[in-house]
């Protein structure tokens, strides 16, 4: 005698491991008085580059910072990042496409947050996948470059909305691309209305004074007045 | 393609429960999918299929409820289903809205099971 296939309640979240390790992540974070910012982009869009120029400034004031950076095979990342002086560590996923909260608790092992004003993660190269993963960060930025086109909101709307405020880089090639910044603008504010939104060269460093002082403005929103500053 | 991670962690939920319930055999697994989740639906099906091979939960079905965005717009002072997830605004009365309420579910709402026998 077989009984009837029945229907059981479970109502949970898939991703919960994830959400509560992530949650647990931002109560240290919060503890210790360190800003976290994490980036996201497709590949190559400018997120190393940028986050060097970042680190270096951020030092040179006298900001205590560091960065964990996700790279699926290698870890040239991370050297580079390493030139700023900064704390470095490369997050070596293998075949993940993501890094995921689990990944950061254990890349953090060692490190002594409360010394740290200001933490960033640069995630693997993708606009797909990471969108699903809280990494416990303060601030999301997502990237795109002037170079892949002004369309990309509209491709993946996902991460544009998981984000806090999107950067369009390499805008020392915007003419030569014939990037068209209105529509990239309008794109943007179709995925994510009110999102703001900030353009720069890493290369020439246009822009970049405007990108510190909006990461620092979100850091001091947080009340962490006083304790970050860009010169 | 992080369908194979996600696919695994429904594997290890619905698998839990079911044990919870006195090793019951699984034939389906009810799951919420969000169009801002950032999981493809396709992909997470054919990953399940992969998955769920030599694990208690082979041969079972993932049957999925794919749930539109939903917005609250400030203007109608209602909740309105987004017309395309490209464009974040009230389909009524054409306010923007970032004000999502839902759509980004990723969620193992049930298990069908059936209790094994036991053998006396
Ligand atoms: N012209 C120009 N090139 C840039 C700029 N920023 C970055 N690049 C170049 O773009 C390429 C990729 O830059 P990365 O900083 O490595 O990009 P990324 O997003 O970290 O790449 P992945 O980590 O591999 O996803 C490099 O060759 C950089 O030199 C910029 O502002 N202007
Ligand atoms: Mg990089
Ligand atoms: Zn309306």
């Amino acid at each position: 005698m077989s009984s009837q296939p029945r229907l059981v309640e479970v109502r949970q979240n898939v991703l919960k491991q994830n959400d509560l390790l992530a949650r647990s992540l931002r109560q240290r974070f919060e503890a210790a008085g360190v800003f976290v910012v994490s980036l996201v982009s497709s590949p190559g869009s400018g997120k190393t580059t940028l986050l060097e120029k970042t680190l270096t400034r951020l030092i040179d004031n006298g900001n205590r910072v560091a960065a964990l950076v996700g790279d699926l095979a290698t870890e040239n990342d991370a050297a580079r990042l390493a030139r700023s002086q900064a704390p470095v560590k490369q997050i070596v996923t293998g075949t993940v496409c993501h890094l995921d909260a689990d990944m950061v608790q254990r890349s953090l092992e060692g490190w002594e947050l409360k010394d740290l004003d200001c933490l960033f993660i640069e995630n693997v190269g993708n606009l797909v996948c990471p969108s699903s993963y809280d990494l416990g960060e303060n601030l999301r930025v997502v990237l795109m470059s002037v170079t892949e086109g002004e369309d990309k909101p509209l491709k993946y709307p996902t991460i544009f909305n998981t984000a806090d405020v999107a950067v369009i880089t390499k805008m020392d090639l915007a003419e030569a691309v014939e990037f068209d910044l209105a529509g990239a603008y309008e794109n943007i504010q179709s995925v994510r209305p009110g999102m703001e939104v900030l353009q720069l060269s890493a290369k020439t460093g246009d822009g970049l004074n405007e990108y510190l002082g909006f990461l620092v403005s979100r850091m001091e929103s947080r009340s962490l007045v006083g304790k970050v500053s860009v010169g | 393609m992080h369908e194979l991670s996600i696919a695994i962690s429904i594997i290890e939920g619905a698998s839990q429960e079911a044990l919870s319930r006195g090793g019951a055999q699984v034939h389906a697994v009810h799951l919420k999918l969000g169009a801002l989740s950032g999981v493809v639906k396709d992909a997470l099906l054919f990953s399940y299929e992969v998955a769920t091979n030599g694990t208690m939960l082979e041969g079972s079905r993932l049957v999925i409820e794919d749930v539109p965005v939903v917005i609250y717009c400030s203007e109608c002072q209602a909740e309105r289903r987004l017309k395309s997830i490209q464009q974040f605004c009230c389909p009524v009365c054409g306010a923007l809205s970032s004000d999502v309420v839902r759509g980004r579910e990723l969620e193992l709402v049930a298990i069908e099971i059936e209790e094994v026998e036991e053998i006396v």
